[in-house]
C-alpha cells in the first residue's frame, strides 16, 4: 500500500520570464496560498491516527484548511463577500449589475472553495408540521426537480431523535452477534474496502400517508416528496459479512444508529448479502449529516426507515428484534385488524410533477406533462400517461438510463385544448407490476389501519391532477 | 497476461447490473479477507448492545417494582404521555394505554397495551430513547420500574408485580397475535 505523499512545496523559477509586477505579485500570492493550504494538510497527514494517511480526518482537515485558506485570503487583500441574510436557504446575496458585461463579476473562489446556488432559486424542503421538531420530516419539492437526482441539499428527511453532529473521526461501527470474528471499524477502515456506487431511489413508507382517503395535501412535494434519489458510495455489505464469517442459523440483522433515538430495524440476511451497502458518500461528495453522516446503511428498495443513518452497529442474528420501528411504527394494519409486518418493498409508483398541485397554466397549448417513475423491484419498464381521468392511457417516453430500484423520468407531449382535464401517471415495473388505484389497494387493505387517514404506510396508487379550465390545477387523487 | 480482480462476495444474486464474481480474493491475495479494522473487546460490544429481544435475550440486570415505577413515570414521563397516559397532543407524545379491542375498526387506537406485541419492545425502546428530552438516561432499575408501571397501567401485570429480566421475559401483550407477515403484491394487475 502506498503512503500518502508528502506535498511538494517546490514550484518553478519565475525570474527568466518576462511577467508584470502586478502580475508576479499575483502569481506569487496564489502560490503562496497553495502552498500554505498543502503545508496544513502535511501537518494533519502527520498528526492523523487513521492507517497510512490515507484517509484523514476530515475535521482537522477541514479546521487546518480553512485557517490556511482564511490567511491567504488576508493575504492577497481579498476577503469574502460576506453575504446578506436575506438570501434564501444554500444561496447568497450579491448585488444584481444592471448590465452584467459592463462590470467585473465575483472574484474567483471568493466562496470558499465550495459554491453555493443561485440567489434567485428558492426551492426548498418543508417540514410536515408535527409536534416535536425532532422527531418530523421535510420532503423533497419534486414539481421544481429536473432529470432523476434529488440535491443532496433537498434530499428528504425524516428523523426520529434530530440530526447528530458526529465526528468520524471519533464514529465506529461495530458488527457483532452470530459471527466468528466480531469487527469494529473505523469510517477510514470501511473507506479501505472496494467499493461501489449505486444510483438509488430512497423512499419513506409514510410517502402520501394523508392521501389514502380523500385528496388532502394541496401540492406534489406534499402528496410525495418522501422520496429522493442520489448517487450512493459505499462499500457493499456482503464484503463486511464475508469478513466477519456469518454463522450458519444467521437469519437477521439488526442495524442500529448512534441518534437520539438509537434508531434500529432487522434487516432479513438475504437482503444484507445481496445488494445491501455501508454508504459515505452522496452524489459525489460526503452524506449529508441529515443523511447519516458519516455513514448509513443503503437497503435498496426497502422503505427509507430501514435505511439507518449514523450507522454504529450490525448484529447477526437468528431472530428479527422486534424493535418500535418494526411493531408500534412501519406497520399496515388492514381489513381483519391484523398487521402486516416487515413489509419492506416499495412498490412501483408514478406521479405526474408538471403539472401539479397549485400551478397555473396560462392557456390552452402545448405543455410537457412530465413525472417520476420507481419500483423498488427493479428498472421502471414503462409508464403510462392519461390526459382524460383514465379512459384511455398511452405510453410516455423515458429518459434514460432506466436504472433498477432508481427515480425515472417521464415525458409526455399534451396539446391542452382548454377544457377541464384529469391527468395521471401509472407505472409498470420489469416485473409486470401495475401501479394500482387508490380504491383498489383499499379495497384489498381495508381503511381501518388510521383514525384520520384511513392507514399509513405503503401507498402506491395513481395519482390524479385535476386541470380546471382557468388553467388551475389541483389534487385529484382518487378521481382515477 | 492482464486480470481482472474482483472483491470476494457471495453477491451472485446481486442487483441487475452488478458485475459477477469471477476471481476469488483470496487466490489473488492469498488472504481469506482484507482484514481491516480492529477486534472489538467484549465491554466495548457491551457498552452498545443494549437491545433486548423478544425471547427475553438481552435483558440486563435489575429490577423495578410498579410502586417505583409510578414515581419515576412522575418526574420523567407525565410531563408528555399525561397523567394518566393519556398522551400530551402538545408535547407530541402518545397515549401509552387504552385503545385495547380497537385495531382495525374505525376508532383504531394504536397503544402499548393495544397493539405492541412483545413486551421486550416497550423496555428497549423507553431505554434507548426515552424520556424524549434526556434519551437514554434512564438506569436499568428505572425502566424495569417504568416498565412495570405502564404495563400494570395496561391491566397487563398486576400491581405489586416486581419486573426484572425473567417476569419481563414471561409478560403476555394483549395483541400478541396481531402481526402477520407480508403478504405483498397484493394487487395483481399485471403486465
Ligand atoms: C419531552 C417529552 C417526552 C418525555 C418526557 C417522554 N416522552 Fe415518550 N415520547 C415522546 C415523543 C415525542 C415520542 C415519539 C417519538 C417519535 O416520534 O419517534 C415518544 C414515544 C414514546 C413511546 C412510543 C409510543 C408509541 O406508540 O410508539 C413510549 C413507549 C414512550 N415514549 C415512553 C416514555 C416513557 C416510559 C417516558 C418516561 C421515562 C417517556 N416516554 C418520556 C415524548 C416524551
Amino acid at each position: 500500500m502506498t503512503k500518502a505523499k508528502n506535498p511538494d512545496l517546490t514550484y518553478p523559477d519565475l525570474s527568466s520570464y518576462e511577467i508584470p509586477e502586478d502580475k508576479l505579485a499575483q502569481i506569487e500570492g496564489m502560490r503562496d496560498a497553495e502552498k500554505r493550504a498543502l503545508m496544513a494538510r502535511k501537518a494533519e497527514l502527520e498528526e492523523c491516527e487513521c492507517r497510512e494517511g490515507m484517509f484523514p480526518n476530515p475535521m482537522a482537515s477541514r479546521r487546518s484548511f480553512f485557517a490556511g485558506a482564511a490567511a491567504a485570503a488576508a493575504a492577497a487583500g481579498s476577503l469574502p463577500v460576506v453575504a446578506r441574510a436575506a438570501a434564501p436557504p444554500g444561496a447568497k446575496e450579491f448585488e444584481v449589475p444592471s448590465d452584467p458585461t459592463k462590470v467585473q463579476g465575483r472574484l474567483t473562489n471568493d466562496d470558499g472553495g465550495y459554491g453555493s446556488r443561485s440567489q434567485f432559486e428558492d426551492e426548498v424542503r418543508w417540514r410536515f408540521p408535527t409536534k416535536t421538531k425532532e422527531s418530523s420530516w421535510t420532503m423533497t419539492p419534486l414539481a421544481a426537480g429536473m432529470g432523476m437526482i434529488t440535491p443532496s441539499g433537498l434530499h428528504f428527511e425524516r428523523h426520529h431523535g434530530g440530526i447528530p453532529t458526529i465526528n468520524p473521526a471519533s464514529h465506529s461501527l461495530i458488527v457483532h452477534g452470530m459471527c466468528d470474528k466480531p469487527k469494529k471499524y473505523s469510517v477510514a477502515d470501511l473507506k479501505r474496502f472496494p467499493s461501489d456506487s449505486r444510483i438509488n431511489f430512497i423512499e419513506c413508507s409514510g410517502n402520501g400517508l394523508t392521501e389514502f382517503k380523500a385528496p388532502y395535501l394541496k401540492t406534489v412535494q406534499g402528496t410525495h416528496g418522501l422520496t429522493s434519489t442520489s448517487e450512493w458510495t459505499g462499500v457493499p455489505l456482503s464484503t463486511i459479512l464475508d469478513e466477519v464469517g456469518v454463522k450458519p442459523g444467521a437469519a437477521w440483522i439488526l442495524a442500529e444508529g448512534a441518534d437520539a433515538a438509537v434508531m434500529t430495524r432487522s434487516v432479513p440476511i438475504d437482503k444484507a448479502w445481496s445488494d445491501a451497502m455501508i454508504a459515505y458518500g452522496q452524489n459525489g461528495e460526503a452524506l449529508r449529516p441529515e443523511q447519516g453522516y458519516p455513514i448509513r446503511l443503503m437497503l435498496p428498495g426497502y422503505e427509507g426507515n430501514t435505511h439507518i443513518k449514523w450507522l454504529r452497529r450490525l448484529e447477526i442474528s437468528d431472530k428479527p428484534f422486534q424493535t418500535r420501528e418494526e411493531t408500534s411504527k412501519y406497520t399496515d394494519v388492514v381489513k381483519d385488524g391484523k398487521a402486516r409486518q416487515f413489509s419492506f418493498t416499495m412498490e412501483a409508483k408514478s406521479v405526474i410533477t408538471f403539472p401539479s398541485g397549485e400551478m397555473k397554466l396560462p392557456g390552452p397549448g402545448f405543455y410537457e406533462i412530465t413525472g417520476l417513475a420507481w419500483s423498488g423491484r427493479g428498472r421502471v419498464k414503462d409508464v403510462e400517461v392519461s390526459t382524460d381521468g383514465g379512459k384511455t392511457w398511452h405510453l410516455a417516453s423515458l429518459q434514460g438510463p432506466i436504472l433498477p430500484i432508481c427515480h425515472t423520468r417521464f415525458r409526455f407531449p399534451w396539446m391542452w385544448d382548454g377544457n377541464p382535464a384529469l391527468i395521471a401517471s401509472r407505472c409498470i415495473d420489469e416485473t409486470g407490476y401495475m401501479q394500482p388505484t387508490i380504491a383498489s389497494i383499499n379495497e384489498v387493505r381495508g381503511v381501518n389501519g388510521h383514525p384520520k387517514f384511513a392507514s399509513i404506510y405503503h401507498l402506491n396508487g395513481i395519482m390524479a391532477w385535476a386541470i380546471g379550465a382557468d388553467g388551475s390545477v389541483v389534487n385529484a387523487a382518487h378521481k382515477v | 497476461m492482464i486480470k481482472k480482480l474482483t472483491v470476494p462476495s457471495r453477491g451472485a444474486k446481486v442487483a441487475a447490473g452488478a458485475v459477477v464474481v469471477t476471481l476469488s480474493f483470496a487466490a489473488v491475495a492469498g488472504a481469506e479477507t482484507f482484514g481491516f479494522g480492529t477486534t472489538p473487546t467484549e465491554q466495548e460490544i457491551a457498552a452498545i448492545d443494549i437491545d433486548v429481544m423478544s425471547d427475553g435475550r438481552g435483558y440486563p440486570e435489575g429490577s423495578g417494582t410498579v410502586a417505583q415505577g409510578k414515581e419515576v413515570y412522575a418526574s420523567k414521563c407525565a410531563a408528555c404521555h399525561g397523567e394518566n397516559m393519556e398522551g400530551v397532543k402538545e408535547a407530541g407524545g402518545a397515549a401509552l394505554i387504552g385503545g385495547r379491542g380497537t385495531i382495525g375498526t374505525p376508532k383504531t387506537k394504536k397503544t402499548v397495551e393495544s397493539y405492541w406485541p412483545y413486551a421486550s419492545t416497550l423496555f428497549d425502546y423507553t431505554k434507548r430513547a426515552m424520556p424524549f428530552n434526556e434519551p437514554g438516561s434512564l438506569s436499568n432499575d428505572e425502566v424495569y420500574a417504568v416498565s412495570a408501571y405502564i404495563l400494570h397501567k395496561a391491566n397487563i401485570i398486576d400491581a405489586n408485580a416486581t419486573m426484572n429480566a425473567e417476569t419481563m421475559s414471561k409478560v403476555e401483550m394483549p395483541n400478541k397475535d396481531g402481526f402477520i407477515a407480508d403478504p405483498r403484491p397484493d394487487i395483481f394487475n399485471y403486465r
